[in-house]
């Protein structure tokens, strides 16, 4: 699948983007396994209150099933207007 | 329903009208517009990001959800991305309703949702460095009156 960053959460981990193959279950389990890759994925999933997800580009939350998702994206509360 | 999510500079009065002038029998075309603050004096940019796909469908869905709860004929969302100087338009609503109160409230109710369940993210460029803005609770808490 795509593992998409916004925002701080792009500018932390150094890119927007990874496809990553993965069978984790939910989307904190990915989240889980991201940390696990390098300290840079570590801090920008440190503090996961301050992250929203959207899983397949709907708003979702960590303990959603990823299913079939073929796209989920990490990033902070947004600031549109 | 009109969605845009563009780069380029838009023309307030020109859509305003066009988007009036689209109208049939609608007696209330309501406007708001947003425009970049420079608080402190010190902007030197504002860099709107946003997610390309997601963000066209959220704002459709927001849309759709105003047209569910009011009795309007049509509404416009047009919202700028990339880099914004002070004083740039970023964003603007309108909507059209037969009388003027399905329009208020429809065009509030756009505004309070796009704030924070569209996907955009601002940051505030200054002479001192720059920073990410922060969702307000207050906006959050807005969306808990619709």
């Amino acid at each position: 699948m795509d593992v998409l960053y916004f925002a701080w959460v792009r500018e932390r981990i150094g890119h927007p983007k990874d496809r990553v193959e993965t069978r984790a279950a939910t989307v904190r389990d990915l989240v889980e396994e991201l940390r696990a890759r390098e300290d840079r994925y570590a801090a920008a999933f440190a503090d996961l209150s301050a992250l929203r997800v959207a899983v397949d580009q709907e708003l979702s939350d960590f303990d959603a099933p990823l299913g079939e998702a073929r796209e989920v994206a990490f990033f902070p509360p947004m600031t549109g207007g | 329903m009109d969605i845009r999510v563009q780069q380029e500079p838009f023309d307030l009065g020109a859509e305003a009208n066009a988007f009036a002038a689209r109208q049939a029998g609608m007696g209330a075309v309501v406007t708001f517009t947003g425009i970049v603050r420079d608080l402190e004096g010190d902007l030197d940019t504002m860099e709107i990001e946003h997610y390309p796909g997601m963000t066209e469908k959220a704002l459709a869905e927001i849309a759709d959800e105003a047209a569910r709860r009011w009795r309007i004929g049509d509404a416009l969302i047009l919202h700028r991305y990339g880099r914004l100087k002070a004083d740039d338009l970023i964003m603007m609503v309108a909507t059209a309703s037969r009388h003027r109160a399905d329009a208020f409230q429809a065009a509030e109710f756009l505004m309070d949702y796009l704030k924070s369940r569209a996907p955009f993210w601002k940051k505030e460029v200054t002479d001192a460095g720059e920073g990410w803005v922060a969702a307000r609770d207050e906006d959050e808490d807005a969306l808990g009156r619709w």
